[in-house]
């Protein structure tokens, strides 16, 4: 049986389940990949939008969304991609960063402008130390740079200030 | 096909050609960072040709099923690896380009090609980064990696000219706003690019020769081994997935 959804409200709250397949940390809304969510009738419509153009989550993002909300019986659901405008870390809820640091990976800075800027260490999500230094600007996936800690030679995933 | 379809073509042909390219260094890179970082500038690459050729018609009849003629990227991403001076050098002209146009385009007054450019910007301004300091490294490295990144360089440099061409497709678009004007990318790109190579010790190529037709569908010999081998199981299991 196909039930319609009450309220947006009911539909985030559902969306709140799905997670960053990379990052199951996150959800797509601490993350700032879910742009909107809009209701028409029983159509939904959710909004979201990659973090680098050639994130492979998108697709099983996608999948995800309609998954959750199929188990609710709503299946006229519209997954829309856009790139306009673009995501940058700052998308990123607070509780997301904080999140992101206890599972290990170091959180995004705040950034003055659109375009990486160097910014001195970063904390060690490990031992909480300042004295880190990148290894490569490039890590497992399109969103995070390799760190290492001097202090207690961890090495650690930063998800690149963008 | 519109000129607005031929030029986001065009620009998507550049991406998806060059990640192709650069994803042969899978598992053949200097260090297993090197190869991690080469796959991400190939990754972000294919993700821009995917806006792009999504944009124009269906991205895997576009991909997968041209042939040659009907490919409309410049020649100097199609060109082979060589070793990795050759790789980085040609990074380092396709990159000094791509973040002059993908800023430009930014401001297009079509909306498709200016969200593409705005995502494209930030992750061409990373490739630009690890090309330059590559190269500089190579550069001013070694005796060997010195000669290795000159040799690489000397090959690549003829065909960047092409990157500078306007036909009357550009042109058009130009007039209205759409696509970036050729002329006005190419002072950032020498600006870039003669700064880089003078802080890795490495000479500015001096030569007339400048190969051109990739517009047109004129491609080089190494074009059609990259195809057959990006194509071949497309066309032998049509619609396979996994």
């Amino acid at each position: 049986m196909v039930t319609a959804p009450i309220s947006v409200a009911e539909v985030r709250e559902v969306l709140s389940q799905v997670v960053d397949p990379e990052i199951p940390v996150l959800t797509i809304a601490d993350l700032g990949i879910l742009r909107d969510v809009a209701l028409d009738g029983t159509a939904i419509t959710v909004t979201i939008t990659p973090t680098y153009s050639g994130c492979p989550a998108m697709d099983m993002i996608r999948a995800d969304i309609n998954a959750a909300l199929a188990e609710h019986g709503w299946t006229d659901v519209t997954v829309k991609l856009v790139l306009s405008p673009a995501w940058t870390t700052d998308w990123m809820t607070d509780d997301g960063r904080r999140k992101l640091q206890d599972y290990g990976i170091a959180p995004p800075r705040r950034t003055p402008g659109p375009v990486a800027v160097t910014l001195g260490g970063l904390t060690c999500p490990q031992c909480g130390s300042r004295d880190t230094e990148e290894l490569s600007r490039f890590a497992s996936t399109a969103c995070k740079s390799l760190w290492r800690c001097r202090a207690c030679r961890e090495p650690f995933d930063h998800l690149k200030d963008h | 096909m519109t000129p607005l379809q031929t030029y986001t073509l065009r620009l998507g042909d550049d991406c998806l050609v060059l990640g192709q390219r650069l994803s042969e260094w899978a598992s053949r890179g200097p260090t297993l960072e090197e190869d991690v970082a080469l796959l991400n500038l190939s990754l972000d690459l294919l993700g821009t040709a995917r806006s792009l050729l999504g944009a124009v018609g269906d991205e895997d009849a576009l991909a997968f099923l041209r042939d040659e003629p009907h490919w409309t990227n410049v020649l100097l991403v199609e060109l082979d690896n060589g070793d990795f001076g050759k790789t980085m050098a040609r990074q380092l002209l396709i990159s000094a380009y791509q973040v002059p146009l993908w800023t430009a385009l930014s401001a297009s007054t079509d909306p498709l090609l200016a969200g593409v450019a705005g995502k494209a910007v930030k992750e061409a301004t990373y490739h630009l980064d690890h090309a330059c300091s590559w190269m500089v490294r190579l550069g001013d490295g070694t005796e060997e990696s010195h000669v290795r990144a000159q040799a690489g360089l000397d090959a690549v440099w003829p065909y960047a000219a092409e990157l500078f061409e306007a036909d009357e497709v550009v042109t058009s678009l130009v007039e209205q706003g759409i696509a970036a004007d050729p002329s006005v990318l190419l002072a950032p790109w020498q600006a870039t690019v003669e700064r880089v190579l003078a802080e890795a010790t490495l000479a500015v190529p001096t030569t007339d020769w400048q190969p051109t037709g990739g517009r047109q569908g004129k491609h080089t010999e190494a074009f059609g081994y990259l195809l057959a081998e990006m194509q071949h199981l497309h066309r032998s299991h049509p619609g396979a997935t996994w």
